[in-house]
């Protein structure tokens, strides 16, 4: 009986099997910019604070590493991860309370979620560099 | 078949089998580090420079150093959570997974514990 509902249960089909959609498109996106936040992201916190914490000496090896042209780039990366990520995760609360799963409101958020990830990432460099 | 509510019938399923616990707090967690890391980014725009004595200093500051621990929490607990799912997706020998959880918690704990205890120290006098 405990198995009385598991046999023969549907499998959705996998991805190759449906017609591509900005909103498969994105929500691959929010795992990949979800994990690069967590693993690069957090890392460079735990980077910065132990500098800090650990002294001018420290934290002026972290400047320069980060200063370079591939700490520039990572830098930036980190940041577009975690804000298109954002966008993505504020695009999952409207879809939590039931909201934007017609088709063409799901349609224009799903693009439109990782163009605002770009042009917030933009905004905020934008803001560091010009201040 | 045909025992039971339909609920019944699919409740322990699926490759995490529960999780609306496990949902919940990823959306606590979620809302957590909109709010902060906005103030972080807010910060790092106002802060003068990015000099040792300025950025500790900022970060020695009480409500900063609340803040920066917070996020750090926030952060890693939502991390934790969402690799979680990702692991509980894709890696399905029993084993396998068990092993890749384990080492996301420490990984997850231990940072945690590290940021945590980086800005502490920071904030009660280490600069």
């Amino acid at each position: 009986m405990a198995n009385a509902g598991t046999r023969n249960r549907p499998l959705s089909p996998h991805l190759q099997i449906w017609r591509w959609g900005p909103h498969m498109f994105v929500s691959i996106m929010h795992r990949v910019t979800g994990n690069g936040a967590a693993v690069a992201g957090l890392g460079m916190l735990l980077w910065f604070l132990g500098a800090l914490a650990s002294g001018p000496k420290a934290y002026e090896t972290f400047s320069w590493a980060m200063t370079t042209p591939v700490g520039y780039i990572v830098m930036v990366g980190v940041s577009w991860s975690v804000i298109t990520h954002m966008m993505s995760g504020i695009r999952h609360f409207f879809l939590d309370v039931g909201a934007g799963f017609e088709l063409k409101t799901n349609r224009t958020w799903s693009i439109l979620s990782p163009v605002l990830g770009v042009v917030f990432t933009a905004a905020f460099w934008a803001l560091l560099l010009l201040r | 078949m045909g025992n039971g509510t339909s609920i019944g019938r699919v409740r322990g399923l699926g490759s995490a089998k529960s999780g609306s616990h496990h949902w919940l707090v990823q959306r606590f967690t979620a809302i957590g580090n909109l709010f902060l890391l906005l103030w972080l980014a807010v910060s790092l725009v106002l802060l003068q420079d990015y000099s040792y004595a300025t950025v500790a200093e900022w970060l020695s500051k009480p409500v900063p150093a609340v803040a920066m621990i917070l996020l750090v929490v926030s952060t890693f607990w939502h991390a934790r959570l969402g690799m979680q799912v990702v692991v509980e997706d894709y890696v399905h020998e029993d084993g396998s997974k068990f092993a890749c959880l384990v080492a996301l918690n420490f990984a997850a704990f231990a940072g945690a514990a590290f940021g945590v205890f980086c800005v502490v120290r920071l904030a009660l006098g280490a600069h």
